[in-house]
């Protein structure tokens, strides 16, 4: 707690300035260690950091071969739909709302995709007709949310049916793709040098991470978002655009499904009704472990990011373990959302 | 500041202002003026019309009748943020500000510097570290909100209001959670303020701080203006009576009876004897006995502790300091529960928030206390619950005799009855009422009245807490006066008039009301209370509260 | 006359009934012998029997579920708990040398409804204690459960024969389907033991005003703890019927999606999801509007798998209908109705 001081020229801040030799300023360094792990909103995002690299090391250790570069760009490559899908979902935790429709809205794109790719589009119509499309369901959800005041949970979950319902009326079996863009885009890896290498859809990943970390850090729509998590009821005392930033949140969230469900398709080069069923869970979980408070108002779109990267090293040291089955990815994941889950409750509790 | 106004000429001017709300006149015809460079308090009870006018002025409602004149111009604001355009700026008592962001976005959100689209954080650090040096407050903008104290929050709400040049500056409750280093503090700044020919209005229920900061004040009751004063030719016992009111002696019997027993109680047992019972930050420790069969009043203002402690024993928030004994034996209170099992019954004074339960029904909601009493899987036979309901709604007078009705389509005072009779019905040995009466019908208030004492009479304690200070003479054995958390007075109704208790509760010393002490008293000690002024209807002769739980509490204090 | 009418239409089951009333007027229609129910090799047969059967697991669910949400809460974990339920019991039964022994089945449907009250129990140690959003406590379970269903099948789809097991879900009784059955019971009892104690009235209480219920000395805690594994324990019951259904566990897709269809049961059946009052009537009318829906896709000759889009569509209604905006806006109508009315009478 800052006190109040009557000489305005002491310095408020305080935290380890001295040399390390110096016993009070080891004790501050000790003490901003501590404000740093019990702060909600840089707490649960170092824990995060910090098993990211200790998982990282320890599949080092094991593995013959884990700690090379590619095995860290593979989590990139295999996840990058998953960063994006994450990116969408930091926007709706960050207001307090939360979006289940995001996994059938990742397969329902892909079927739009297959689809229309297979009677002959031009892929340069197809992508941004399902980036359009896909984010005026999510503006038709927000305005549910805002409008009706419908629950975000049950809003989203009528956006799932309905995403999921129309994958089966397009098609009901997989329809895969011949395109030569999407086929090219599929098989296309960028050298980064010693002989590493990315897909472009980590590059569409990257992009789309660092447009949503500028908007929501530097713009004024993305502090609003801040505002609302914090408190909708102040917000609208300071005459903020509420109404305005939670309709678009939901925007966002459909247009990074759409964009997610684009980069998903790349991966798979098909398009399939029972796709990524359970991806809204894994996107939850990854901004959850990120740091995002599920109550909104704190959170970080890297810290997000950083999620997706400690769910993509657990399933690389499952498949590296070779005798432990997939499913542990599950409990895993399970474990770690209690974990960080309780870990928000008791750092909110503590500020209180 | 733009507009060079004659300093003699009032900033806001407000008259005739009325307001109704289905069922009530939370305003009636109130004339309101605000000088510029001047500190301007707000006074009266729960339910007097303060938070209405606020909000009239600030544009959340809007006007029936009458002018508003801001700067000799007369306007008519759609809402706070128009409000806030023309100069004028409110902080209210619960800080709304985002506790998640920074000092600086919580200063400047909204209107923060910009460059090429985005936020320029280094400029906006700049301009609120300008403001809080203006209000010589040394803190890092960078800083999270969430890490300061409530105290400091207040302040760099105060920083945000006045950055959008404000004219006239509302300060809804801004003391009730600070500590007396904390108000010095904030005192300063408003000072500061006035001196820069900011126009203040500062409501509090705190007497002494009144008196210390404020030129003037106005004191509403019952949505209708008492008069305008200044501060300094106004005693202190007066303004408790402008603000309290005399209401009609209904019942001089009742008084009389009470009176006429109150004496040969003296040597009964007493039932809970209270230890130095304290909770930080709402009650200072106090001592309390209460005997079987007696009935204390508790007399005091608003947020003078009177609420809080009668918490304490009814077992609703913890007690920690102090001991708790009832029959003798030594008791911790730690749930309502545990309070209920020794037959001890606390009413509250919200009664849509802690009382009711809206959506069940009479019957339900009468048996509630004694099922819970009996646990899940012993229901109270049908029959036995028609039995209870119907003597309650006879005994009562209930209205409408129905059992099946929903409560929330009751009116308060019926709704105030079923909750008497859902605590009647598990045999209390200690009731305690928190303003039992308020917001109902007279006819209602005086059956209750009616009630408490013929209870008092069979034997059951009752703590009796009501704003109306003949009320509580009426009915009460002893009166235990309150003010700032503390109890200064303990005394057997032996002559006690209403002026006497004025007396206490402005000064906290019966014998010399005429000293207006303004800098004296005992300053407000070191707490932070957490129990806001609650909602409440007027508490006189205001028509029946409509109870849909929809409609807001229009004559409510903000929450 | 009105009156009656306008009584009925107040009624919380009018608008649920109306729909189911629409859905079978819409398969008569489509098929005439709808209605019809002809008693087969001593089993009852026809369209009716085949939705109460169908929607037995729903039903099932949808009853705790309600509970849930009365208290102002959420299960999501309910599709998880019947896969495990229905992995536990398959794997006992194949561990065993004689699945077909009755008394092989009883321990391996004991042990697994017995599971799901730890499940269930864990659910409310979350919500009860930790003081976690019920959405969020399940959620936990919900990503989980598959997990551990997962490991318990390791990963494949268990297929038993034994017949006593099989029966659960395609059996008869008295020429009734077993699945309806035990759906019935589960209703009754829930039924019974809410409203003949003082459980649903302290539940009811708690979800309307938690404050007001404490400081009547309600004890919060423990009846969530008994709701959360109730609604475990009609998970794994709905479970068993689907595993038994097809004599196999998936751990994949057992229950996949059936927290939703139970949600939607509850709402359609007019239970609030803010909490408070609930009807197990209306839950029950809920269910089988939901499997009608789906049976009337069928019959109606949609694809059955795009039943999603109409449960989308049904949601979507349900929801605004429900919405305060659309009651002001209603509110607001029938005012401006009226006035009119009240003007074209004072001037005529």
């Amino acid at each position: 707690m800052t006190k109040l001081l009557d000489a305005p020229e002491r310095p408020a801040r305080t935290g380890g300035r001295g040399g390390p030799d110096n016993p009070a300023a080891r004790q501050g360094v000790v003490r901003s260690i501590r404000n740093l792990l019990t702060s909600p909103k840089y707490g649960p995002v170092t824990v995060t950091a910090v098993l990211f690299v200790a998982i990282f090391i320890i599949g080092g250790v094991r593995y013959r071969g884990f700690l090379s570069g590619q095995v860290f760009l593979n989590l990139f490559v295999d996840n990058a739909y998953l960063i994006v899908l994450a990116v969408g979902m930091t926007f709706v935790i960050l207001t307090g709302g939360i979006d289940l429709s995001v996994g059938a809205v990742v397969a329902l794109s892909g079927m739009i995709a297959a689809s229309l790719l297979q009677t002959g589009w031009s892929p340069a119509a197809v992508i941004p007709l399902i980036l359009v499309l896909t984010s005026v369901l999510g503006l038709l959800v927000g305005l549910m949310i805002h409008i009706f005041k419908v629950q975000p949970f049950i809003a989203t979950l009528a956006a799932m049916f309905l995403a999921r319902g129309l994958c089966y009326v397009i098609s009901q079996s997989s329809i895969s793709i011949t395109d030569a863009t999407f086929v090219q885009l599929a098989v296309a890896r960028i050298p980064l040098g010693g002989n590493m290498s990315i897909t472009p859809s980590v590059i569409i990943a990257v992009l789309a991470v660092a447009i949503a970390v500028w908007v929501l850090h530097a713009t004024r729509f993305g502090r609003t978002v801040y505002a609302i998590g914090g408190s909708e009821q102040s917000g609208l005392l300071m005459g903020l655009p509420v109404a305005r930033t939670k309709v678009l949140v939901y925007v966002i969230s459909g247009f990074c499904s759409g964009l997610a469900g684009v980069l998903f398709t790349f991966y798979t080069l098909s398009g399939y009704p029972l796709t990524a069923i359970g991806t809204e869970l894994d996107a939850i979980a990854a901004v959850v472990i990120g740091g995002t408070l599920l109550t909104g108002g704190y959170g970080f779109v890297l810290g997000s990011v950083l999620g997706v990267l400690v769910l993509g090293v657990i399933q690389t040291i499952i498949t590296f373990e070779g005798t432990l089955s997939s499913w542990w990815t599950k409990i895993f994941i399970g474990a770690l959302l209690l974990v960080f889950i309780i870990l928000q409750k008791v750092l909110t509790a503590r500020r209180r | 500041m733009t507009n060079p106004t004659d300093p003699a000429a009032p900033v806001v001017e407000m008259r005739g202002i009325s307001i109704t709300f289905p069922g009530v006149k939370a305003l009636d015809g109130v004339d309101f003026r605000l000088f510029p460079g001047e500190v301007h308090s707000l006074m009266g009870e729960n339910g007097a019309g303060k938070s209405t006018l606020i909000k009239a002025l600030t544009g959340v409602y809007g006007i029936d009748a009458g002018t508003i004149t801001l700067g000799g111009e007369q306007v008519s604001f759609s809402g706070p943020a128009q409000a806030q355009a023309s100069g004028i700026s409110t902080v209210y008592q619960e800080v709304n500000l985002l506790p998640n962001l920074s000092v600086a976005e919580n200063i400047m959100l909204g209107r923060e510097p910009r460059r090429f689209g985005s936020v320029d954080w280094r400029a906006m650090r700049r301009r609120a570290a300008e403001l809080l040096a203006g209000l010589n407050l040394d803190l890092d903008p960078g800083s999270l909100l969430g890490d300061h104290s409530l105290a400091v929050q207040q302040l760099i709400a105060i920083a945000r209001a006045i950055d959008v040049q404000a004219k006239v500056l509302i300060l809804d409750e801004p003391t009730s959670s600070l500590d007396a280093d904390e108000v010095a503090e904030l005192f300063r700044v408003i000072r500061s303020l006035k001196e820069q020919g900011v126009a203040i209005l500062f409501v509090s229920h705190f007497l002494d701080q009144v008196y210390e900061i404020c030129d003037r004040l106005t004191v509403l009751r019952n949505g209708k203006l008492v008069g305008e004063y200044l501060v300094e030719e106004l005693l202190r016992i007066d303004l408790v009576q402008k603000m309290i009111g005399k209401e009609l002696t209904v019942l001089d019997d009742l008084e009389q009876r009470a009176r006429s027993v109150s004496i040969d109680e003296s040597d009964a047992a007493t039932f809970v004897q209270a230890t130095k019972l304290g909770r930080r930050g709402a009650m200072h420790p106090a001592d309390l006995p209460i005997a079987a069969g007696e009935v204390v009043g508790f007399a005091g203002l608003l947020g003078s502790g009177r609420t809080e402690f009668a918490r304490l024993l009814g077992g609703i928030d913890r007690a920690d300091s102090g001991e708790l004994s009832i029959g003798g034996r030594s008791t911790r209170l730690r749930t309502p529960r545990q309070a209920l099992s020794h037959r001890i019954a606390f009413s509250s004074e919200n009664r849509r928030d802690e009382g009711i339960v809206g959506d069940l029904t009479v019957r339900d909601n009468i048996v509630l206390a004694l099922q819970a009493d009996r646990g899940w899987a012993r229901p109270i036979p049908k029959k036995r619950q028609d039995e209870l309901t119907q003597s309650y709604i006879q005994t009562l007078n209930i209205r409408p005799a129905n059992p099946d009705a929903l409560v929330r389509n009751l009116s308060g005072g019926n709704q105030q009855k079923v909750l008497l009779a859902r605590w009647l019905a598990i045999a209390p040995r200690l009731l305690i009422l928190d303003e039992p009466t308020r917001g109902i019908d007279i006819g209602a208030k005086a059956e209750i009245q009616k009630l408490v004492f013929n209870l008092a009479e069979n034997g059951m304690s009752v703590l009796f807490i009501s704003a109306e200070l003949e009320e509580v003479l009426r009915l009460s054995h002893r009166i235990v006066v309150l003010r700032d958390r503390h109890i200064v007075a303990d005394l057997e109704n032996d002559g006690l008039t209403v002026d006497s208790l004025l007396a206490l509760i402005a000064d906290g010393s019966g014998d010399d009301p005429e000293a207006p002490d303004a800098a004296g008293g005992p300053l407000l000690a070191a707490a932070v209370p957490t129990t806001p002024a609650t909602p409440a209807p007027a508490a006189t002769s205001a028509p029946t509260t409509p109870s849909d739980p929809t409609t807001t509490d229009p004559t409510g204090d903000p929450r | 006359m009105s009156a009656l009418l306008a009584r009925l239409i107040a009624n919380r089951l009018f608008w649920p009934i109306v729909m189911l009333l629409v859905l079978f007027t819409i398969n008569l229609i489509a098929f005439p012998g709808f209605f019809t129910v002809t008693l087969r090799d001593g089993h009852l047969f026809g369209s009716l029997v085949d939705i109460l059967r169908n929607g037995a697991p729903t039903l099932i669910i949808a009853v705790g579920m309600t509970l849930v949400i009365a208290t102002r809460g959420i299960d999501l974990s309910v599709g998880a708990v019947a896969a495990i339920s229905g992995a536990v019991a398959c794997s006992i039964m194949l561990g065993s040398p004689e699945p077909g022994n009755p008394a092989t089945v009883a321990v391996a449907i004991t042990v697994a409804l017995l599971i799901s009250l730890v499940l269930g129990a864990w659910n409310g140690f979350l919500v009860a204690v930790l003081g976690i959003q019920p959405i969020i406590a399940t959620l936990i379970l919900m990503t989980a459960g598959r997990g551990m269903a997962m490991l318990i099948t390791e990963g494949q789809i268990l297929t038993v024969n034994s017949p006593p097991f099989k029966a659960l879900g395609s059996g008869f009784w008295f020429g009734v389907p077993i699945a309806v059955i035990i759906a019935a019971v589960v209703f009754a009892a829930a039924a019974l033991i809410t409203r003949r104690t003082a459980l649903g009235m302290f539940i009811e209480s708690v979800g309307i005003n938690p404050e007001a219920s404490r400081q009547a000395g309600v004890r919060a805690r423990g009846l969530l703890f008994v709701v959360y594994t109730f609604s475990a324990f009609c998970a794994a019951i709905a479970g068993l019927i689907l595993t038994a259904n097809t004599a196999a566990a998936d751990a994949n897709n057992t229950g996949l999606f059936i927290e939703l269809d139970a949600i939607l049961a509850v709402v359609i059946g007019g239970t609030s999801l803010a909490g408070g009052r609930y009807t197990l009537a209306g839950t029950l009318v809920g269910a089988l509007v939901i499997q009608t829906l789906v049976t009337t896709v069928y019959t109606v000759g949609i694809p059955p798998i795009a039943t999603m889009v109409f449960k989308a569509a049904v949601v979507t209604v349900v929801c605004l209908l429900q919405s305060p905006t659309t009651a002001e806006a209603l509110t607001g109508f029938r005012r401006r109705l009226s006035i009119r009315a009240g003007k074209g009478v004072a001037a005529s």
